[in-house]
Order: C-alpha cells, then sequence, then structure tokens
C-alpha cells in the first residue's frame, strides 16, 4: 500500500509520478512534488499531517474528544487556530488552546439537542405521514365520490336538458299561434285604419280646399323635402305629383300615397300581452330550462372540484406526501416587511404599515441538492423590479418541532432566502 | 525623410465614478457640457493661433539667484503681465505668468507641490534688443526668450525640445470690474467704479508708476479710448458699448447650461498657453484611452460624476492629472500645468485633430477647467518634421507650468515626484485581495461571505461594506438593525486576520439629529453658496451639505471623527473608501457642485474644484495616521483624484461595466494612473454595473491579479458574484488567480516601496523599459510590473491565443508558469486556455515570493520567501529586491 512508496532507502517518486526525488526531501518542509506527495505524509500513523509546504494539501487533526478533521495545510501555522487539539500551530508562536474536550462536549449536546428535535419530530413528522395518508386517502374517496356524482349529474343533465327543449318547443309553437292570430286581426284593422289617415292627410295637404293637391301646396310642405335641402322645390314637388300639377284625392290614394306614407304613418301597434294558456306553456318552458342551468352548474362546480383534487394528488408533497399539511396554509414573518409564505403557492411582501402586497414569487418547485430535493423551495416569477429582475424565492426547510418562518434576507437585489421550520423535513433514525 | 520619426506619449487622466440615478444604460451626454457649452472654453477656442499680442519688455528683466522676471505686455489692451522664469533642481523648468497688478489676487494652487521646488541659478548668455538666451544648470540646456512676439524656447545643444508661445495663444484675461450694462452713464459720468478701472488699467499699462488709487493723471487714458485714439470720442464710446454687448453675449458675467446659473462676479478669468513639441508625433492615450490625436471637443479635465461612462470620449471623469508626457526615441518630456501658488485652477483638457504632420492638443482646465485644444499647421524646420503643439486652457488662475525635461523616462518620474510626492506606501493587506459588493447586507452576511473564502479555500484579506451600512446614509454609523453590532463583526474578520473597508462620503445629511451634521454647521465649515448661506445639494441621504475640505481647520476636525471614540463602533482593522467626492450633487450643474459655490477664503468652486476630492482622501488618511498615533500606514481608496492624490492612498476608475471591452480598457487606465504618479489604482473586477458571465469573470480575476489595486465590486441590483458561486470549474480557476497574486506580494510590496521612494510606476508601459524600441510605444494590451515581469493577460471572449511581444535586443525571457526561455526580440504567439494568464520574468531579475499561499496576507507574514532567480546572457543587471 502506500506506505510501501515511502521507503527511505530509495528514491521518492511523487505519487503523481511528477518527479523522482531523493529520500531526503520527503518531509523538509519545501515541496517539491506539485501533488504535495512528498509531504505531510505520516508514515506512522499513515495519514496526512505537516507543514503548509505544499499548496492544496491535507494536515489531518486527530482532535482528540472531539470530531478529527481534514483542514487545508495552507492553515497550519497561520496564527489562527483551526484544530481544536492545537496542532496545526507548532511553529507560529501563536499559542492555542486544546479545546477539544469543550468542543466534543458542545457538539455531542448539539448532537444531542439535535436528536432530541429529531426524536420529537419524528413522530411528528410520521403522524403528519399518517395524516398525510388519511387525507389523501380522504380526498382520493372523495374524488371517486365526485366522479360518481359527476356521472350522475350528467344523465340528469341529459334528462333536464330535454325536458327543457321539449318545453321550449311548446311555449314557441304557443307563442307563434298567438303572434299569428293577433296579425291577422291587425292586417283588416290597419287597412281601415290607413284610408282613414289618408283621406285626413289629403284635406290636411289641400290647404286651399281646392279638391285637388297642387305643387305650391306640396312645396308648402318641409317634411316633403326629398334632398334635405331646406326648401321643397317645384321640381321636387312635381316629382311627388308624379308629373302632374295637381292630384285628386283617388289619385292621392292610388299613386301618390305610398310615395310618402313614411313621412305620416305612425309606428304599428304592439303586439298584446300573451293570454293566460299561452303565458303558462310558455312559464313552463322556462322552469326547465331553470333545472337545466342548474344542474349544468352544479356539473361545474363537482369537474372544478375534482380537477382541483386530481391536481392537489397529482402534486409534490414530499416522498411521504408530509408537506401536504402546509398546502393552503400561510406562514409570517415580519422583519423590515411583512413576509407571508404560503407553500405551493406564493410568497409575498407588504409594508407594516399596511397597503399593498408585493408579489416576491409564485410555486415553482421544490429545488434542494440532488440528494435532498426536499430541502429547499423555489418561487419564481414575481413582481419585476425596477431596472432588474423579476422577484424570486427560495425557502430553506429546517427541522424543527413547529412550523414557522425563522429568518428572511435579501442575499441580491429581489432574490428573497427564507428560513421554514417545520417537523416535515425530520430525519429518520438512521440518518442522525 | 521618415515622416514619422518619434512619437508622443501623453496622459492624462480622467476618471469618473459612479452611481447616479437615472435609468439610461449610457450617460447622458447632454447633462455635461462640451467646449462649446462653456463660455470660456468657447472664447478660448475662439483665438487663433498667429501673432502673439504679447510682447516681452526686455528692459523689466530681473535675474536673482532663483529665477528671472520681466514684463510681457499685451499691446492690445495694454495690460502687463509677469513672467517668472526658475530653474528647478532635477532638470526642470517653471513658469509663471500672472497680472503685474491683479485687482485682487488670483488662485495658485496650494498643497499639491510638497514643498516650494528648489531653484538653480540662471545665466545671461547673450543678449540683444530682441532676445536674450539664459542657461540652465544642465550642461547644455537653453532658454531663449524671443521679445516680439514673445516666445520661449528651450534647446538642448542645438536641438529645439519645446516652444511657448510659439502660436501665439497666450491668452490672459486680467480681472476687470463689471461695467454693467448701463453704457450710457460710461461715456458722460466719471464715477468711481470707472475711476478703479481706469486706475487699474493706468497702472498697469504704465510700468510700476503710481499704483496708488485716485493718483489719476489727467492724461491717462483707459485703454478703450486708447485704442481708437484717433477717432472721435463718439466712436470710442460706440465701440465700447459693442464690446460690453460682446462681453455679455460670451457670458463673462454670467452664464445659463440646462436650468443652472453660474454667476461670475470676477468676470472672465480664463488662461491659456501654447506648446509645440517639434519632432513628437501626436500619439496619445489617455485614461479611458483617447487618442489626443482625434477630433473633437479638447480633452477636459474637470471632475464629474459620469454615470456610466463611455469609452474613448474625451468628456471629464471622476479625477484628472494635468500632466502630458512626450516620449521618443531619444527623449521624453512632461507638461505639468499647474495652478499654483495660490489658487488652483485648473481645467478641461481637450484637443484636436490633426493637419499633416502637426497636431495640436487643447487642454483646458477648469479647476479651473483646462483645456487641450489642437492645431495649427504650424511647421518648425522642415515640413516632414512631425509636431505636436498642446495649448492649455484653465477658467480661472494663473498660469504655471513645469516644463519636465527628462531625457529619460525615469528622470521624468523622478521629476514629477520631486514636485508633487510620491504613491504612499501602501500597508501589505491593501495589496491582496479585497471583496466588495453593494452591499453586503448584515452582518450574517458579512460572516458568510468570510467564511465562503475559507470554505473554498481562497484568499481574501478584505471585505467592504458600501453605503447601505450607514444608519439612513449617515457616515460613521451603522444601520441599527442590519448592523448592530459592528465590533464583534471586525472581531470576527480580525480572527482570520482579515480587515474591514467601510465608505464615508463627503456629502453630510442635512438632519439636526445627526451629531456630524451638527458639528459641521455648528463650526461653520459647510461650503457656502453665492450668498453666504450653507451650500446644500442632493445625494444619497437626500439633502446634503458639503465639508469645505479646503479649509485646514475643517480637515483636521474631520481627520478627528475617525478615532475610536468618535466613529462608533470601529477597531483598528477598518479602513475607509470615500466615494461621490468630485463632489457629485445629483442636482448641481454636470452633476457637481455650482462653480459659484465658496470656499475658504473667499475662493469660489471654480477655482478649484479638482482639489476636493483630493482634500478629502487627504484629511480621511491624515484621520487614519492620527487614531493610531502616527504608527499605522493608513488605507483609502478614493474615486476623484489630481496631481498629489497618490500621497494619500488608492484610486479606482469608477464605475465600470461587465463588459469584455472594460476589461480591455483596465490596463491603459490603470497604466496612464501610474504614468501620472498614482500607481495604486484598479478597475472593478467583474465590473459594476450589469452581471458578467463566468468566463469574463475568470479573466477579470486574472487580469485584476496582476493589477496593482485588486477588488471586486458589483452593483446593487445585480445577483451574487462570490468567486464560488459559478461551479467548481470557475471557482478553481479564480482560486488560482489570487493565488497567483498572494504568492507574488513580496514582489508588489518591494514595487510599491520603490515607487515609494522614487515615483517610478509600479506597472509601466513597455517604452518606460525600453524608450528606444519604437514597437513599443503603441502597446497597451501588455505592460509591465517593475522591470521584471512582462503581463499579457487574455482579454478577448473566446480567446485561443495571444501574442505577447517581448521586447530587449539580446535579452530573454521566461515564462513564470513553465520557465521556457524565449528569446527577444520577438513576438511570441501563446495558445492560452481559460486557466492561462501569460506572465513572463526578464532574464536578468530576481523576484521574491512566498509559496505558502494562506488565507489572507498577514497569515503568511512568517512564511519563508522564495526568490526565483531568472538568468540572463548578460551580466547581471543589477536587479534590487
Amino acid at each position: 500500500s502506500d506506505r510501501q512508496l515511502y521507503d527511505e532507502t530509495k528514491q521518492f517518486t511523487c505519487l503523481d509520478k511528477s518527479k523522482i526525488i531523493p529520500f531526503g526531501r520527503v518531509n523538509d518542509d519545501y515541496c517539491d512534488c506539485s501533488d504535495g506527495s512528498d509531504k505531510y505524509f505520516d508514515i506512522s500513523f499513515l495519514h496526512y499531517t505537516g507543514t503548509a509546504a505544499c499548496p492544496n494539501g491535507k494536515f489531518h487533526c486527530t482532535n482528540a474528544g472531539c470530531r478529527p478533521v481534514n483542514v487545508p495545510s495552507s492553515r497550519v501555522n497561520d496564527g489562527i487556530c483551526d484544530c481544536c487539539d492545537a496542532t496545526d500551530e507548532y511553529t507560529s508562536g501563536t499559542v492555542c488552546a486544546n479545546t477539544c474536550k469543550e468542543l466534543g462536549k458542545k457538539e455531542r449536546e448539539t448532537l444531542k439537542q439535535l436528536a432530541k428535535v429529531v426524536k420529537a419530530g419524528l413522530p411528528m413528522k410520521e403522524h403528519l405521514i399518517e395524516e398525510a395518508r388519511k387525507t389523501r386517502e380522504e380526498k382520493k374517496r372523495k374524488l371517486e365520490k365526485l366522479q360518481e356524482s359527476q356521472r350522475a349529474l350528467e344523465s340528469e343533465a341529459e334528462a333536464r336538458r330535454r325536458t327543457k327543449e321539449e318545453a321550449e318547443a311548446l311555449g314557441q309553437e304557443a307563442k307563434e299561434k298567438h303572434r299569428s292570430a293577433w296579425n291577422e286581426l291587425q292586417v283588416a284593422k290597419r287597412k281601415e285604419q290607413e284610408s282613414q289617415h289618408v283621406a285626413k292627410l289629403f284635406v290636411e295637404l289641400d290647404s286651399d280646399h281646392s279638391g285637388v293637391i297642387s305643387a305650391p301646396e306640396v312645396q308648402a310642405r318641409p317634411e316633403l323635402d326629398g334632398d334635405a335641402d331646406g326648401t321643397v322645390t317645384e321640381t321636387e314637388a312635381r316629382a311627388i305629383l308624379g308629373g302632374t300639377v295637381g292630384v285628386d284625392l283617388k289619385t292621392f290614394q292610388d299613386n301618390i300615397w305610398h310615395k310618402i306614407k313614411d313621412k305620416y304613418m305612425s309606428a304599428p301597434v304592439q303586439v298584446p300581452d300573451f293570454d293566460e294558456t299561452t303565458q303558462a306553456v310558455i312559464d313552463a318552458a322556462e322552469e326547465t330550462r331553470d333545472d337545466y342551468r342548474l344542474t349544468e352548474k352544479h356539473l361545474y362546480q363537482i369537474k372544478e372540484d375534482i380537477r382541483k383534487l386530481e391536481e392537489e394528488l397529482s402534486m409534490d408533497f414530499g416522498p411521504h406526501h408530509e408537506f401536504v399539511f402546509m398546502h393552503r396554509e400561510c406562514y409570517e414573518i415580519t422583519n423590515e416587511y411583512v413576509y407571508k409564505i404560503c407553500p405551493f403557492h406564493k410568497v409575498t411582501q407588504k409594508s407594516k404599515q399596511g397597503g399593498m402586497e408585493t408579489l416576491l414569487g409564485v410555486w415553482g418547485s421544490w429545488a434542494g441538492s440532488e440528494e435532498n430535493k426536499y430541502s429547499m423551495m423555489k418561487f419564481e416569477d414575481g413582481a419585476p423590479c425596477w431596472q432588474g429582475p423579476y422577484r424570486s424565492v427560495q425557502v430553506k426547510l429546517l427541522c424543527g418541532e413547529q412550523t414557522a418562518v425563522m429568518s428572511s434576507a435579501e442575499p441580491s437585489r429581489c432574490e428573497y432566502l427564507f428560513e421554514l421550520q417545520t417537523p416535515a423535513p425530520a430525519l429518520k433514525h438512521g440518518e442522525l | 525623410m521618415a515622416p514619422v520619426s518619434e512619437r508622443l506619449r501623453w496622459l492624462f487622466l480622467a476618471w469618473i465614478i459612479s452611481m447616479c440615478i437615472t435609468t439610461t444604460q449610457c450617460v447622458d451626454r447632454s447633462n455635461f457640457k462640451t467646449c462649446n457649452q462653456s463660455a470660456f472654453c468657447k472664447r478660448q477656442r475662439s483665438v487663433t493661433p498667429g501673432n502673439s499680442p504679447y510682447r516681452a519688455l526686455l528692459d523689466t528683466l530681473e535675474l536673482n539667484e532663483n529665477s528671472m522676471k520681466l514684463q510681457l505686455l499685451n499691446k492690445v489692451n495694454k495690460v502687463p503681465l509677469l513672467l517668472e522664469v526658475s530653474g528647478l533642481e532635477g532638470n526642470m523648468v517653471r513658469l509663471r505668468i500672472n497680472e503685474l497688478k491683479p485687482l485682487k489676487p488670483r488662485y495658485e494652487v496650494p498643497d499639491v507641490l510638497v514643498k516650494e521646488p528648489r531653484t538653480v541659478p540662471l545665466a545671461v548668455v547673450s543678449r540683444d534688443e530682441g532676445s536674450v538666451e539664459v542657461s540652465l544648470s544642465s550642461p547644455d540646456h537653453r532658454l531663449v526668450l524671443t521679445a516680439e512676439p514673445f516666445r520661449l524656447d528651450v534647446l538642448a545643444g542645438r536641438e529645439l525640445l519645446l516652444s511657448v508661445n510659439s502660436r501665439g495663444l497666450l491668452v490672459f484675461e486680467h480681472l476687470r470690474q463689471r461695467k454693467d450694462t448701463f453704457t450710457a452713464k460710461v461715456s458722460s459720468a466719471v464715477g468711481s467704479m470707472w475711476d478703479t478701472i481706469r486706475n487699474v488699467f493706468s497702472s498697469a499699462s504704465k510700468k510700476e508708476e503710481s499704483s496708488e488709487e485716485g493718483e489719476e493723471k489727467a492724461d491717462d487714458t483707459d485703454p478703450t479710448a486708447e485704442q481708437t485714439d484717433d477717432n472721435k470720442a463718439e466712436d470710442g464710446e460706440a465701440e465700447k458699448v459693442k464690446e460690453e454687448e460682446e462681453e455679455n453675449e460670451e457670458g463673462m458675467w454670467e452664464e445659463t447650461f440646462k436650468t443652472h446659473t453660474d454667476s461670475k462676479p470676477n468676470g472672465p478669468t480664463s488662461i491659456s498657453l501654447d506648446f509645440s513639441l517639434p519632432g513628437v508625433e501626436n500619439c496619445l492615450t489617455r485614461a479611458p484611452a483617447v487618442s489626443l490625436c482625434s477630433s473633437g471637443d479638447p480633452y477636459r479635465l474637470f471632475n464629474l460624476d459620469v454615470f456610466q461612462y463611455e469609452l474613448h470620449n474625451p468628456m471629464a471623469l471622476y479625477g484628472a492629472v494635468p500632466l502630458l508626457l512626450a516620449h521618443s526615441p531619444r527623449r521624453t518630456l512632461g507638461i505639468f500645468w499647474l495652478k499654483l501658488p495660490s489658487e488652483p485652477g485648473w481645467a478641461e483638457t481637450w484637443q484636436g485633430e490633426e493637419f499633416g504632420n502637426s497636431h495640436q492638443l487643447l487642454l483646458h482646465s477648469w479647476f479651473n477647467e483646462t483645456v487641450l485644444g489642437k492645431v495649427l499647421d504650424y511647421v518648425q524646420g522642415s515640413s516632414e518634421e512631425p509636431q505636436t503643439d498642446v495649448r492649455w486652457i484653465s477658467e480661472s488662475g494663473i498660469i504655471d507650468a513645469f516644463i519636465l525635461l527628462g531625457p529619460k523616462p525615469t528622470d521624468i518620474f523622478h521629476q514629477y515626484a520631486s514636485l508633487t510626492g510620491t504613491q504612499a506606501f501602501p500597508p501589505l493587506f491593501s495589496l491582496a485581495y479585497h471583496q466588495c459588493r453593494w452591499n453586503y447586507n448584515d452582518e450574517e452576511d458579512v460572516r458568510s461571505v468570510d467564511s465562503g473564502f475559507d470554505l473554498h479555500d481562497i484568499p481574501c484579506d478584505v471585505i467592504w461594506l458600501d453605503i447601505e451600512h450607514t444608519d439612513g446614509k449617515r457616515y460613521f454609523t451603522w444601520d441599527p438593525n442590519k448592523f448592530p453590532s459592528p465590533r464583534d463583526m471586525l472581531q470576527g474578520l480580525q480572527s482570520k486576520k482579515r480587515k474591514m473597508v467601510t465608505i464615508v462620503d463627503p456629502h453630510i445629511k442635512v438632519d439636526s439629529d445627526y451629531k456630524i451634521h451638527k458639528e459641521v454647521r455648528s463650526h461653520g465649515y459647510y461650503t457656502k453658496t453665492k450668498d453666504g448661506s450653507d451650500y446644500e445639494g442632493w445625494c444619497w441621504p437626500g439633502t446634503a451639505g458639503y465639508p469645505d475640505f479646503t479649509d485646514p481647520e475643517m480637515r483636521s476636525w474631520w481627520a478627528s471623527m475617525f478615532s475610536y471614540d468618535q466613529y462608533e463602533g470601529s477597531t483598528e482593522n477598518l479602513y475607509i473608501w470615500n466615494d461621490m467626492n468630485e463632489p457629485s450633487v445629483f442636482n448641481g450643474p454636470e452633476v457637481t457642485m455650482h462653480k459659484d459655490a465658496v470656499h475658504k477664503g473667499g475662493w469660489e468652486n471654480r477655482d478649484l474644484h479638482n482639489l476636493y476630492g483630493f482634500y478629502v482622501q487627504m484629511a480621511t488618511a491624515e484621520g487614519q495616521v492620527h487614531r493610531s498615533g502616527g504608527t499605522e500606514r493608513p488605507f483609502v481608496l478614493t474615486r476623484a483624484f489630481f496631481a498629489g492624490s497618490q500621497r494619500y492612498g488608492a484610486v479606482w476608475t469608477g464605475d465600470n461595466a461587465a463588459e469584455w471591452d472594460h476589461l480591455r480598457i483596465s490596463i491603459p487606465m490603470c497604466m496612464s494612473l501610474g504614468l501620472a504618479g498614482i500607481s495604486f489604482a484598479g478597475a472593478d473586477v467583474g465590473g459594476f454595473f450589469k452581471s458578467p458571465d463566468p468566463s469574463l469573470l475568470v479573466r477579470w480575476f486574472q487580469t485584476g491579479a496582476y493589477q496593482p489595486f485588486f477588488r471586486s465590486h458589483a452593483h446593487l441590483d445585480t445577483p451574487r458574484r462570490e468567486p464560488w458561486l459559478f461551479g467548481d470549474e470557475n471557482t478553481r480557476l479564480i482560486r488560482e488567480a489570487v493565488r497567483q497574486r498572494y504568492a507574488l506580494l513580496p514582489f508588489w510590496y518591494t514595487l510599491f516601496y520603490q515607487a515609494y521612494r522614487t515615483g517610478e510606476p509600479v506597472m509601466r508601459p513597455l517604452w518606460v523599459e525600453y524608450p528606444t524600441d519604437v514597437s513599443t510605444f503603441a502597446i497597451d494590451d501588455e505592460y509591465m510590473l517593475g522591470g521584471a515581469l512582462l503581463v499579457h493577460p487574455v482579454t478577448e471572449e473566446g480567446a485561443r491565443g495571444v501574442t505577447a511581444y517581448l521586447p530587449g535586443k539580446g535579452e530573454v525571457w521566461y515564462d513564470v508558469h513553465t520557465y521556457q526561455k524565449h528569446i527577444a526580440p520577438q513576438n511570441l504567439y501563446i495558445p492560452v486556455t481559460m486557466s492561462s494568464i501569460p506572465v513572463f520574468q526578464r532574464g536578468g531579475t530576481i523576484i521574491p515570493r512566498k509559496d505558502r499561499v494562506r488565507r489572507s496576507s498577514e497569515c503568511m507574514a512568517g512564511d519563508p520567501y522564495t526568490l526565483y532567480v531568472a538568468l540572463s546572457p548578460q551580466v547581471h543587471t543589477g536587479d534590487r529586491v
């Protein structure tokens, strides 16, 4: 193994094979091998230790009483205590106390504390998982029920549509009947009225009572100004009179009236209200239409519910759906602003004095590392910043007994970072 | 004869920085003046080259051990000037021109020169009725002063180096009383005002005669009348009227830009002077790399906060150094245009186009403002000889120009440093890596960035806090919610041997509950308006006052605010950053202070504008020195700067953008600053505005690692970009670049020590080391660090290779990564990958490194040095370590 490479009787070959040096240069505090293999290698313990001579090397702190660590070799004898056992400062003159015992104790306490939290958190997490499972099953059941209702409603709606259409046809028929009866009556009535009207008009136009309407009499009627230029010229008058100088009542009735009728006819008389029987048929049709609409609305609602449920069931609430309890919840923290985090929905901020909310981001995705993608939430496409990007948010999940926002920050302009504590990410026992 | 025998390299610096309020994506030029929109610049530029109206009165010549003095008389207006010429130790000539009897004192720039320069005696070599020849101390250098028209030539042996006023552009607007618009009265009444004016003119025109007021003689005539001697009195008056109208038209007594009116109680006061450099082909680069050969507006030197500045544009920027360098294989020359003694004044610089072989630069100064103008086809001797003409224009003050005679580039640096001082020797940590962002949000954010560097094993020395760390933009305070325990936070950084820098800007929130404001107001330390009230403008905190940093008493009060008991929460590892110190005034003309604002001693901002930022940094640095009882070196970063700013800390190139062009331009910008004395300069790594893609960010880290001031910075609205946020491979590349910086820290520290001792720049154009190699002259994508390393960063997107020029006949260069040897001179093609940073060590040099790179520079204090000795085919070159 490695030990054989450090043979004092032979020349030393750098482990990266970059150079061969006399063995005397091994551990001489001058860096010969570009990989640093001529230094820091404590043959007796077979682990890295030594000086800062080579870049990229590692110094091993045993840290008895605490955790052993490897620090970059550049930290050896730099006047700063890096190893709790003080072994990294052996020539710098800096006096480092051995704090391993204390540190180890503290670390163990921290671990214990963490374990406690995890221990407390785990049942909570399990509870959450169980709850999530129940909720999920419930939701699935609800979905099935809804789907059942949907099917029932769909056939009901179909039946109602048919009823409605039939009733509507009846109503339409009754309306038609009513209208045509009225129309027949009206035709006769109007004829009579019209002839009376024409006779009356003739007398009115015949202003000199000569029994003949002459061109000057027509010229005196401003409403007959065909080209709307303000005067009825003789030519215009004659055109109205069919090229003659005057017309008698008969000619007026037969040839002239229809030309000027629109200027003198009053609007046709309104169709009177439906009689009771007709109205009853129409009302019945209206009722079936309302029934149908109601059913349709109900059906739409159910479809919406189904869509939402399906969406929810398809959302990623964690490996065991343990984050589902945050869905539709919001958590606030107040620092410079009041921030509101609504997981799986959006993040907003508003001034402590109230006022408009600013959207910092809408739910994007889980964004943790590959090993643990559920350690970070990402919200995107918030309100744009002045001269800057669209706001966005990252929410880091920490393990804790309560669900609460622990901190807020804006590391870059318009990029927010929050820490949200919750039992949901608690580690399993084996992961401690 | 080859038309191109020499080239001129010059240098100016102007920068910009900053963050402003508009929403535009590029600079809004309409907010800033062109030369034509500035009355004095327009007036000056309308003066065309030709016969100068100035005659040197040789009979007034006085020579003493310090200088030669004589009068220059303007034949047109009869106003006499006093010219003082001195030879200075170190091969320099100083020229000062002021009115012989100014109506009141004119501003002469204080505090920029480290001391009154030591003079060397001049001697008259020969003299006739039309000229005087004077010898300078250095062997064959002579000055020839021609009387009519006035002109001054500087010669080395038989070679003409430089001519002054050869194009006749000396203009000196004398102080005058305002005639006002009631012209009728002028002709009839001899009011007291008119008497005064006449006294001034008459005493001026009759040298040394009765300068006492009221001693007016009957036959003294006012200058305008004199001009029209032959005419009838009415004609003379008519002309006077006309002249006054012209004056009013030209905005001599008032001008308006956009909605801002500039009252000008002193009237026209601008000055200009031309210099011609025969045998010098104009090819200038400058801060935001602008060739002064280009046509258009003159190069403007007026410190302004220009939002999202443009590259390759002569507009003003955050800072300015009025130094022009001309380099040819035979010689390097410099012209330093200071409005010194007494009031500042500098101005804008502008310059013009090329005609044939001659070039003109117009420098114009507004600190006056100074402008560099351009060209007349003035040809000295052979018409094939190139020539560069330069003209400086300033809005006020006096003419005070230093001609640095070289002859070698290093001589120029020594000469300039002897005038304005050398680079402050920075504390070691400040040469390491700085992590900045607008803003690290709170103490927890700082802690996590700090530990991010450890986690990813990337060295870092300093974490920075921008304006959001304060309580409502009240500097010297902390936001009580986000930074409730700054001492603990600073202690946390100290435990990693890291530092912090907080921002302290010079605009002070007007708030009667704010200690700093209360004290500034009660001491009367605020800059005043022309009417005498406290000047107020808008900046980050809303309404703000601007302490008068030109007042030494105010500066020592300001310095005292940095003591640990005054700046609450501060500790030994806290350092300072001064931003917005042009000063930036969001609602002011050109986003800065009104020119008629009034400073200590009654001087207008117009006179000393470019000194404001210089003084802010000076006072802040003094505060840091004082808080440690004078035992610790300060670190202060500034955005605005002027000649001499190098004595107080570092400068950065302001608000750049995450674009490849901005990465490339960082090289000539930092080189220019170095040539102008400011070695400690850098550009925001990654680009301030916008967001870099990972390859640009990596290339920027690689480039920044080899530039003097190495700091990442980012705008508030950009996504986070700490080095580990772009995947393992990019993290590795950035780590490697930063580690290369740390390994070379002993080398950087040595270079800065040399810069501090000698004034020689840390980051150098190749021609500084190879002054006779013409092919180095135009190179601005590679450079040298000291005399030993040549760096050619990869600054092209997707580059597969770069071509580096390795200079030096008979020399060799070694690739620092592979130790491969290359013979010089050659153009070497280097294939590159994303990890490549082409760097070469010069044969015959020794570079000290610390190869154990740790998390901060202080952690490396006790580590061994490794000397990298590069052999040369020649004998040892005498390198120092």
